[in-house]
């Protein structure tokens, strides 16, 4: 009887005799959205600069976006310390790739690789949104996304991160051409991508606090890796 | 067999203080192929000399990249060679996962020495049989490193080691001085006329058979393929070389030519100190 | 009494846990190979304020070490010179600060025995702290801290930070801990005003960060200590230096009891 009673009694921690518990969680939720766009011979991916952890922003000007060669870029979000570490292994991978087959590793396979060394860690996973975009063995462009467990999906266009579920429906639109009426057959260039990565973030800054301050763009072709940043709301 | 009593095992003195088998070792570097490092102040460079096994063989790989600041040249136990050249890459690679830039040379020098060393005390194993030339760049400038199987390293202005690779130092001596301050280029082509006058006057270099890497600063280690060594060779082309270009060789250079790994089959060592102590 | 934050009452006494068949009275369930990582910070530093000025950086800490809302020790110094290079400032578990300030020590100690002339740079001490949390967090036992790394790298200002799991990024201002909410848009707006501030202004700036977390944070004290590295005269720390206090309005403020 007095037993249910206590039980609905509100818990104030301040109040309690109880030892206080602060438990530690090993996962972070950095924020930060990345899109990509790919077309017939060049991807484009671009991904804020916010850094942030609840309501405080860490900085405002940190890039997410890792080339990992001269043809692939690696944009990631969500927990940092994982970012941070992930990519540093993956540079290591590169390198040793490079050095023991005399060649810098393909898009392909490098999108293989980072499934598999996702999956790796399977049961305490790297807590990221991984989006990886280059250019595949036949220079066109290529869009790979991932889960934190590895599973990985090519598509054309992806949007990952805080803001990912946001605008993918925005892509799917504008992109995919879904539920369009009246379809032109124009080609997808490198400014239209370009200007729909930018729209795309003006509108995720807009409704998503995680998401701000600049985005950066990696434009890339044979040519090589072109960058470029824009700047975003800041509040 | 047997050359004297006190070379059974690395870990066996002579009575002169000795360590027979590690001064065995030390000739397998002389049976190699020659190699050539010199450095200015602003580059390193590594020049070798690759031959093939057999006719049917490609040529044996001799300038090794380690990572964006070292390379390496090779001569003696390509085998042993590739253990060494995975262990510098993989110690570059942990310190710059760790500490986000490159390591050090001399760093890296005295890590592969102490792992040198460990081979030349133990019963239970056996000195490498290669000695390497290692070029790279730091923040203290531009190296050139020797590594023995000895386990001895040397912080060199340039030097060059395998088959004949006397008549290289020798040109590399004469030219010291005019090394430190000399562009990419002409440190490129004073390591090809030191190359050369390891040959026998009846070969000469060539796209298939040079083999050139360099580093400097903002310069990664880069390694020439064919197409790019071909300019270089053309610039040192015609000039006479030491000992009478196509003429009859002169004597000094006779007692070297039989030594000469081009074209013979790896000869027997026959140490000298090994000779004297019976 | 059921208390919601602690375990449900046993169904029975003595009977079989989940799991057990029996659970004998006064025995153990066996040797535990359970080991108990550190969950808390105990004795801890607060805030961290550190900006980057034009020729250098400044990072200060005051010198409390709080034990829960206690004021336990006062002379916890929690910023420190690591070689002529890098200073580096420190919130969090004081414990856990002293641990990480001798192995860095040794590391320092053991560079110097090469003495080959190379000097740890801050983005290696950097990025090898961030390493350490981040190898410390997977083990689920993390260093409890907020670590500040200032320095000077190939002639410029560096200024980066590391938080307990490994979150590490740089800027040119940072804020640990209650100066991340207090002091930091102080000064995002000073730095917005005056980009390129001289080592006089940053000082200024950070002394008045100092006095403004000493009035807002309950688990703050007057005495602090600050590292400043320059381009040109080196670094150094200075202090203890005293907040300047004035609490005139005091008086004014009332209705909160």
């Amino acid at each position: 009887m007095s037993l249910s009673m206590e039980g609905i009694r509100p818990h104030y921690p301040d109040y309690s005799n109880a030892p206080m518990q602060r438990h530690f969680s090993p996962y972070a939720d950095n924020g930060g959205s990345v899109v990509a766009i790919a077309g017939d011979d060049f991807v484009v991916i671009g991904a804020d600069t916010r850094l942030s952890a609840g309501f405080s922003i860490y900085t405002r000007d940190q890039n997410k976006l890792f080339p990992l060669s001269k043809t692939t870029v690696l944009g990631c979000a969500g927990c940092w310390c994982d970012t941070l570490t992930l990519t540093r292994i993956l540079t290591s991978r590169m390198q040793m790739y490079q050095q023991e087959h005399n060649k810098t590793m393909s898009t392909v396979a490098c999108a293989q690789m980072l499934s598999t060394m996702l999956y790796y860690k399977r049961f305490f996973p790297y807590y990221i949104s991984n989006v990886l975009v280059g250019l595949d063995n036949e220079g066109k462009g290529c869009v790979y996304s991932y889960d934190p467990i590895g599973h990985c999906e090519k598509a054309t266009y992806k949007a990952g991160g805080s803001a990912g579920a946001l605008l993918q429906p925005l892509l799917d639109n504008q992109i995919g051409l879904k539920n369009m009426e009246i379809i032109g057959d124009s080609k997808l260039t490198i400014e239209k991508a370009t200007n729909i990565i930018k729209d795309v973030f003006i509108s995720a800054a807009e409704r998503d606090i995680y998401t701000g301050d600049s985005v950066i763009i990696n434009i890339i072709t044979k040519e090589g890796i072109k960058d470029d940043k824009f700047e975003l709301r800041k509040d | 067999m047997f050359r004297n009593q006190y070379d059974s095992d690395v870990t066996v003195w002579s009575p002169q203080g000795r360590l027979h088998q590690v001064e065995y070792a030390m000739e397998a570097v002389n049976l190699g192929s020659a190699t050539v490092g010199l450095k200015s102040k602003t580059h390193a460079v590594l020049i070798a000399l690759k031959r093939a096994s057999s006719e049917l063989s490609a040529y044996q790989k001799k300038v090794i990249n380690i990572d964006e600041h070292i390379g390496i040249t090779i001569s003696g136990l390509t085998a042993d060679a590739r253990i060494l050249s995975r262990y510098m890459r993989t110690e570059c690679l942990n310190y710059k996962y760790s500490h986000d830039t490159v390591l050090p040379l001399n760093r890296l020098i005295s890590t592969l020495g102490n792992k040198m060393q460990v081979c030349t005390q133990r019963y239970d194993r056996r000195p490498y049989g290669v000695g390497l030339l290692v070029a790279g760049f730091d923040d203290k400038g531009a190296h050139i490193y020797q590594t023995c199987p000895s386990a001895n390293y040397y912080d060199c202005k340039a030097m060059s080691i395998g088959a004949r690779s006397q008549s290289a130092r020798t040109y590399l001596e004469k030219k010291i001085d005019e090394l430190h301050n000399a562009p990419l280029e002409d440190l490129i082509k004073h390591g090809l006329r030191a190359l050369r006058d390891t040959l026998p006057p009846e070969v000469d270099l060539n796209t298939k058979n040079v083999s050139i890497g360099f580093v400097g600063d903002k310069q990664p280690f880069k390694i020439l393929d064919e197409d790019e060594t071909a300019p270089f060779l053309a610039l040192i082309e015609g000039e006479e070389r030491r000992g009478g270009g196509g003429g009859p060789p002169d004597a000094a250079a006779a007692p070297l030519r039989d030594e000469a790994g081009d074209q013979d089959a790896p000869r027997e060592p026959v140490p000298q100190v090994a000779m004297d102590t019976d | 009494m059921f208390d919601p934050t602690s375990n449900p009452p046993p169904f029975w006494q003595n009977g079989p846990a989940p799991g057990a068949f029996y659970n004998f009275p006064n025995t153990k369930s066996g040797p535990s190979d359970e080991f108990q990582h550190s969950q808390a910070p105990i004795t801890t530093a607060t805030s961290i304020v550190a900006i980057k000025y034009a020729t250098g950086v400044i990072i200060a800490g005051d010198l409390l070490g709080s034990y829960g809302s206690l004021a336990r020790y006062r002379n916890c110094p929690r910023v420190l010179q690591v070689n002529e290079n890098i200073i580096l400032g420190a919130g969090g578990d004081y414990g856990d600060f002293q641990y990480i300030k001798n192995f860095i020590e040794q590391k320092i100690v053991q560079e110097e025995c090469l003495d080959d002339g190379f000097k740890l740079k801050p983005k290696s001490l950097y990025c090898w702290l961030t390493r350490v949390m981040y190898s410390c967090r997977s083990k689920f036992d993390p260093l409890w801290n907020n670590l500040v790394i200032g320095g000077i790298q190939d002639g410029e200002p560096f200024l980066g930070t590391v938080d307990k799991l490994g979150t590490a990024f740089t800027d040119k201002i940072i804020c640990t801990g209650y100066g991340a909410h207090i002091a930091v848009p102080l000064l995002r707006e000073a730095m917005e005003k005056n980009p390129n501030m001289s080592k006089d202004e940053a000082k200024a700036l950070v002394e008045k960060s100092m006095e403004v977390l000493f009035y807002r944070d309950a688990r703050s004290f007057p005495k602090y200590q600050v590292a400043i590295i320059d381009q040109n005269e080196g670094s150094v720390i200075e202090g203890p230096l005293v907040v300047k206090q004035n609490w005139s309005l005091a008086h004014m403020i009332s209705g909160y009891n």
